[in-house]
């Protein structure tokens, strides 16, 4: 029973692991946690869901869909609320991002009411026996798309030129501007990715939870912050490793304890303060290179 | 004219609400945690006045002693814990405060907490603590724990070298900030007559932050500019009190990039005694 | 010996900053610091001062051990310090910098500032202010006492954070390239003051690439090298010591 779990947590785990990459790309190129990414997320899986019940798409074309209106949200903010910020207030885009998140948060609710709204079922659910697991279709789904993703992602990183520029623009944005990199051109490509990662996850959280409402933004904003203090700041491998951690412990944490008290959004919050108090540096420690 | 004093009573507890934020963020502490100590000390007062039949003074005194202790508690843990994480861990606070004020039977729980003895000219009463603070902002400037105080929210590591304890004035700013967030939170639930939990959710607590930001926070007098303008002026647009947080949020994100430091800063204070002091020359001439 | 250091090793996530280092500074000498950049000489200052927390070894300060020994404490032991980039505090004034020098030697706390009663924290201001202005005027700045810190030019700057350095009465003064950005006449006038400071009684440990000023003003000259000492001694040994030139290649000026 217990292990069956475990495909959950590892379903959960890789949708958290998609959120964090996205943290740890923005913040290995600005050095700026996005406290706005969770609503990035948020919008993303109402985009998503919109698309599919309007246009009748089937999944495979619809969640790319959302991926890049997702993106697209995303570099708009970049444009907006992060790129015009002058050098010399240390603060500031953090401050921006606060109000990026106001406004995101409050236009949801506006729009889509303060409760829960249902996910379309985008697959049809079937269940496999695969030795003494259950497996469905909707893990199965989940941890393939994610998987997918993160694997894409690494080649581009690690492989492509542009994957290296972002790699340069990390270490120093004044280095990869003598190297002729246009550091502003790859901010902006950065924030594009990472929020359509965060697209996908909101649609595959959709999925897996047949319903969203417009305060995932904040959860998710938590989660991924937490899974950053796992995987160390920076680090893109420790990210998708500290998020599948992170699904399974939660998800251990609701099988073992009594199921009065809902602990799994107090659950990330505890580890939260207790790395934070005791391992400041994060699990893996802080890297400032990609993985 | 009631509606006038009406209003200016709450821009009154949001501008203690709002220095009660500026306090711990001299020392370059953000706190959305704010709302949940104004919590503390709105319930803890009214228990007070209430139930135990304690006179509104001492009240609302107990109130805010008992917020600036839960500070205490809070701010250890907050010492080592810097910018967005810190925002997390207040904002957690202030979420657990309102759950457990939602679990609650003795006060009230979801309901809320009625019954709560009405204080006439409660207006005096925040004025009057306003005008407190503004005499313990202006004395903390010239002071040495006030020089402190920015210096480690300036530069924390070199305030240290320089010998400034900054634990202790971190941990001091804090549970001060508290206090008058619970002192803010008792005057307003002896003005509402009742609270319940929604009154202190995280959209209070970040309105509480754009207040002192786009007032200023180089100068307290940026919070109090703050907190009277967006309190008033939303009151006088009824057209766009139901995107209140939509254009704070914006007027957020516009700040950030024209001027960060806020409406008030420290050269409008300067230029504002130039000019008092050229005024004063022509009257003597 | 006013400072000892012993076997101090410092690593940072693996890369060896600092290896095994051994010096002792004595009392009221001009002792100069030189070496490559990157050989670690600001980061034995961040030791010293209690930036960083050694990895193994031990430092004594008059005595004391100060391994752990929070960098604020370090400071009301006597321990004076300007950093290599200026860290003065932006947005408050020339003075009010100054001013903060004192912190751990004064005593006003919150209670007193806000309490008018107490004469004696009102006193205590008025002594803090008077001590400021004396050591502005000492380093030749006393017309900047009301400006905004961050509008000084840069070399003024370093001197308002020598000032600051000052007011903590310390008995050890590290200075970290004071001379950096500074034309021969303001070096020359730096040169005097560190001469005035050390009249004083002052030891002062000086990190410094100006080698004019470091052959002309220290008694003695440690070098680094790849985060190891690779010489010792008076400014003329030094001068002529071999692994010193080689490991310059030609830089001395």
């Amino acid at each position: 029973m217990i292990l069956q779990q475990l495909i959950n947590g590892l379903m959960l785990g890789a949708t958290y692991s998609l959120v964090a990459i996205g943290y740890t790309l923005i913040f290995g190129v600005l050095g700026l946690l996005h406290f706005a990414h969770g609503e990035v997320l948020m919008a993303g899986a109402f985009m998503g869901l919109y698309i599919i019940i309007w246009s009748g798409l089937p999944l495979y074309i619809a969640l790319p869909l959302a991926m890049v209106t997702t993106g697209v949200l995303g570099i708009v903010i970049d444009l907006l609320a992060i790129r015009p910020l002058k050098k010399d207030f240390p603060l500031a885009p953090l401050l921006s991002t606060i109000g990026v998140t106001i406004i995101i948060h409050n236009l949801a609710v506006k729009l889509f009411g303060g409760y829960g709204t249902r996910f379309p079922d985008a697959i049809k659910t079937v269940h496999y026996e695969v030795g003494p697991f259950l497996i469905s279709s909707i893990n199965i789904l989940i941890l393939g798309v994610s998987l997918f993703l993160m694997v894409v992602l690494y080649f581009f990183i690690a492989k492509t030129k542009v994957g290296k520029a972002m790699r340069t623009v990390s270490e120093s944005h004044i280095t990869a501007g003598f190297l002729g990199v246009n550091v502003d051109w790859i901010v902006l490509l950065t924030f594009g990715i990472a929020s359509a990662l965060a697209g996908a996850a909101g649609v595959l959280i959709g999925i897996a939870f047949h319903a969203i409402s417009p305060f995932i933004g904040l959860t998710f904003a938590l989660k991924g912050l937490v899974v950053m203090l796992l995987g160390g700041l920076g680090n893109v491998v420790g990210a998708m490793i500290g998020g599948l951690i992170l699904g399974m412990a939660e998800v251990m944490s609701i099988a073992l304890l009594p199921t009065e008290i809902n602990l799994q959004d107090i659950f990330s919050f505890g580890i939260m303060i207790i790395i934070l108090i005791f391992r400041p540096t994060g699990l893996f420690g802080v890297r400032v290179t990609q993985g | 004219m009631d509606y006038l004093i009406s209003v200016a009573t709450i821009a009154g507890i949001y501008i203690i609400m709002a220095l009660s934020f500026y306090m711990p963020f001299m020392t370059g502490q953000i706190s959305l945690g704010q709302a949940g100590f104004m919590a503390i000390g709105a319930y803890g007062s009214a228990v007070c006045t209430v139930k135990w039949g304690i006179p509104y003074v001492p009240a609302i005194l107990i109130g805010g002693i008992f917020a600036g202790i839960v500070g205490i508690l809070l701010g250890l843990p907050a010492l080592r814990i810097k910018g967005i994480y810190l925002l997390l861990l207040t904002l957690g606070f202030g979420e657990i405060v309102r759950v457990v004020a939602i679990n609650l039977e003795y006060t009230g729980a979801a309901e809320g907490f009625p019954g709560i003895p009405y204080q006439k000219y409660t207006i005096l009463y925040a004025y009057g603590m306003v005008f407190i603070l503004i005499i313990f902002f202006s004395r903390l400037r010239r002071s040495r724990m006030g020089r402190a105080f920015q210096a480690v929210g300036s530069d924390e590591n070199a305030a240290e070298i320089i010998g400034v304890n900054i634990v202790s004035a971190k941990l001091l700013a804090f549970s001060v900030g508290a206090f008058m967030a619970g002192i803010g939170g008792g005057i307003f639930a002896h003005y509402q007559e009742y609270v319940e939990p929604l009154m202190f959710d995280i959209m209070h607590a970040i309105e509480f932050l754009i207040f002192a930001i786009f007032g200023g926070i180089q100068i307290f007098w940026g919070p109090i500019f703050g907190a009277i303008v967006l309190t008033f002026i939303p009151e006088f647009l009824r057209a766009i009190q139901e995107w209140r947080m939509e254009l704070y949020g914006a007027l957020l994100i516009i700040m950030m990039i024209i001027r960060p430091q806020g409406v008030i800063g420290l050269d409008t204070v300067q230029a504002l005694n130039r000019l008092f002091r050229k005024g004063l020359g022509n009257e003597r001439a | 010996m006013i400072l000892e250091i012993r076997d101090v090793v410092k690593h940072f996530n693996g890369f060896c900053a600092i290896s095994n280092i051994r010096m002792d500074v004595e009392e009221k000498k001009i002792h100069a610091l030189i070496g490559p950049n990157g050989a670690g000489k600001t980061t034995l200052f961040n030791l010293i001062s209690g930036m960083y927390n050694m990895t193994r070894g031990e430092i004594r300060f008059k005595g004391i051990r100060i391994n752990g020994v929070r960098p604020n404490l370090r400071a009301r032991l006597g321990i004076g310090r300007t950093f290599q980039i200026v860290r003065l505090f932006g947005f408050m004034s020339v003075l009010e910098n100054v001013m903060l020098g004192s912190h751990c030697k004064t005593k006003a706390g919150l209670l007193k500032t806000f309490v008018r009663f107490s004469m004696r924290a009102l006193q205590e201001e008025k002594v803090t202010r008077e001590n400021a202005m004396r050591w502005l005027e000492f380093v030749g700045l006393p017309h900047r006492a009301d400006e905004i810190a961050s509008n000084l030019p840069h070399t003024e700057q370093r001197l308002v954070e020598i000032a600051r350095a000052l007011a903590l009465e310390p008995d050890l003064l590290l200075l970290d390239e004071p001379a950096a950005g500074m034309n021969p006449k303001e070096t020359e006038e730096l040169n005097s003051l560190i001469s005035k400071i050390n009249q004083m009684g002052k030891t002062v440990f000086l990190i410094e690439h100006n080698m004019e000023l470091v052959m002309g003003i220290s008694d003695v000259i440690s070098v680094l090298n790849f985060g190891g000492k690779i010489a010792e001694g008076n400014p003329s040994e030094i001068q002529d010591n071999p692994a010193v030139i080689e490991a310059y290649l030609g830089r001395k000026r």
